[in-house]
């Protein structure tokens, strides 16, 4: 698309991207290129000198375990959150869907945990599930579950997953409000006339309407999973027990700037960029052929 | 339209307070713990009522700070945090807009690979590249400023795409009668540009504005001097003292105050912000 009426000016528009051009080549092209050329290059543990080394930091990620595993709990996370997230939203979203008085008050009450930062959230749930001090943490021993999330790998995952899930639950509750809202009521009339039952209605009707926002919601979970979850392990559980919570975000953290393994560092880095240009590829794709519709 | 029989009403209501406490319990419980006293809550023994120490603890919080390994009263962290909040966001919406209006109101040499050198950054967050960033912004001197914790975060393309998209649907009539008015490009893009853009810089404002205040990892990385320290990375340094006991009222009454100034926005500015999220997301 193309504007018909615009201005002429040599200089102008030069001058109006500048900044815009400036910040981005200095803070995101260069420092994305370095990550590239760092990949390629093993550095000696003083910094003193380096190699270039073509793939090896990339094969040696490979043959690493520890990275096999931090990309399959990293999807297992993903896929957990998500997962829980989205039905507890949907949930919510088709009962506040419904004429009920006092909606626009459940709405403003759902909605606020979206502005709350990942290592607040973190901090709240570390507090609630703490295992001497905790106040679940005193019923779950009370029914005798043996919690101590500082200790399980297991329950520090799972107390993660919770935790994460719980921040997204706002934002996906408004992009299904806003997608249920979308569904003309006429559809659903016909299918009522039809003898349809309101699960049956729901089934048939309205989930298959739903399913370019679901599928739009799993992709934006599941970069927030990758990447929006740091500050929730950083204070939850700085990626122990053991690596038990470390993913794929955490591990390029700690070993580049923790653990000084630059090349190792960047390789991951560059693994990432990919999977994230991959996600949001699908993501734009989508989102341009239902535009087209 | 389809009736609602009063049992299933009942349900609706029903579950959307399940949801509404699922997600204020933890404020709830840290809002309480922020009121109580350490020793108790330390023992485990922390009641689900409010304790006497309201007035008290938030005075050192916000005054005073911690006794433990941080020591920066919490005021200033969220100083810090507002400063970088609203470069992100003022700085964001400034460079976006004008870069949008020259994409879209002129014909120039190189357009289009500008456009799509702009549009590609949208693709990687700062998280995946974020050691070399650190190392551009110690190299430029950057560390421990304001300027080092906003300007890496400016650089993504969602807000000018989104100003692209509302300068298409401005209608040419309108340039074409200010030109007859006489007005040049500047003149254009300030009086009538602008204020046609106020409710959309509005939604992104807010937007911005939660997205810089809840930064993490970044400033972590790059701010080394306790007084430059915003509250997010202060509150995270509370909770792993090892040489004391953790002040938990102190650490609850942080994260009540970081979660205020967002979630006032959330809810004040609802409209704005739903319009400003369902937008940027497209």
């Amino acid at each position: 698309m193309q504007k018909q009426a615009i201005f002429q000016s040599k200089l102008l528009p030069y001058a109006l991207v500048a900044p815009q051009l400036a910040i981005v080549l200095i803070f995101f092209y260069w420092p994305a290129l370095q990550a590239v050329i760092q990949s390629f290059l093993l550095q000696d543990a003083f910094g003193l000198s380096t190699t270039f080394v073509w793939f090896d930091n990339y094969v040696e990620l490979f043959r690493d375990p520890a990275y096999f595993e931090a990309i399959v709990r990293t999807f297992v996370f993903s896929f957990a959150i998500a997962v829980s997230s989205l039905s507890f939203a949907l949930l919510l979203a088709v009962m506040a869907d419904k004429p009920l008085r006092g909606s626009m008050l459940y709405r403003t009450l759902l909605i606020w945990p979206y502005a709350v930062a990942p290592p607040v959230v973190g901090v709240l749930w570390i507090f609630m599930l703490h295992p001497s001090l905790g106040i679940i943490a005193r019923y779950l021993r009370a029914i005798g579950v043996d919690w101590n999330p500082l200790l399980d790998g297991d329950q520090a995952a799972t107390l993660i997953i919770l935790a994460a899930a719980w921040k997204q639950i706002s934002y996906n509750f408004l992009f299904f409000l806003a997608g249920l809202q979308a569904i003309p009521k006429s559809v659903l009339e016909a299918a009522a006339i039809d003898g349809a039952r309101p699960m049956r209605r729901f089934w048939t009707v309205t989930f298959p309407l739903l399913s370019p926002t679901i599928f739009f919601l799993l992709v934006v979970n599941i970069v927030y999973a990758f990447f929006d979850t740091f500050g929730i392990i950083d204070t939850m559980t700085r990626g122990g027990p053991g690596t038990s919570t470390v993913t794929l975000v955490y591990k390029v953290y700690s070993d580049g700037l923790l653990g000084g393994n630059l090349g190792s560092s960047a390789a991951q880095s560059v693994i990432l960029m990919i999977m994230v240009i991959v996600l949001t590829g699908i993501q734009f794709r989508f989102v341009e052929r239902k535009v087209t519709y | 339209m389809v009736e609602e029989e009063g049992f299933r009403r009942y349900v609706a209501h029903f579950i959307l307070w399940i949801g509404i406490a699922v997600v204020a319990f933890p404020v709830y419980i840290a809002f309480i713990a922020s009121t109580q006293d350490n020793a108790l809550i330390a023992n485990g023994q922390m009641s689900l009522l409010p304790g006497g120490h309201f007035f008290e603890t938030y005075y050192q919080t916000i005054f005073v700070g911690t006794s433990g390994s941080t020591r920066e009263p919490v005021g200033n962290m969220m100083l810090n945090s507002l400063v970088m909040a609203l470069l992100i966001a003022v700085g964001k919406i400034a460079i976006s807009i004008i870069s949008a209006y020259a994409i879209v109101y002129f014909r120039f040499p190189f357009r289009m690979p500008i456009f799509w050198i702009i549009f590609i950054t949208l693709m990687l967050p700062v998280e995946v590249r974020i050691y070399p960033t650190y190392k551009i912004v110690a190299d430029l001197h950057m560390l421990d400023s304001y300027a080092g914790l906003a300007l890496p975060l400016i650089a993504s393309a969602t807000a000018t795409l989104l100003f692209r998209q509302f300068f298409m649907t401005v209608p040419d009539e309108l340039l074409e009668a200010s030109r007859i008015d006489g007005a040049g490009p500047l003149r254009f893009f300030w009086d009538t540009l602008l204020p046609l853009s106020r409710t959309n810089m509005a939604a992104l404002f807010v937007i911005l504005f939660i997205l810089g205040w809840n930064q993490y990892l970044w400033p972590l990385l790059i701010t080394t001097r306790d007084d430059m320290q915003t509250i997010q990375v202060g509150i995270r340094k509370m909770i792993t003292t090892t040489d004391a006991l953790t002040e938990w009222p102190i650490v609850m009454a942080t994260a009540v105050l970081a979660m205020l100034p967002p979630v006032f926005v959330v809810v004040v500015m609802q409209k704005l912000f739903v319009r400003g999220l369902v937008e940027t997301e497209k």
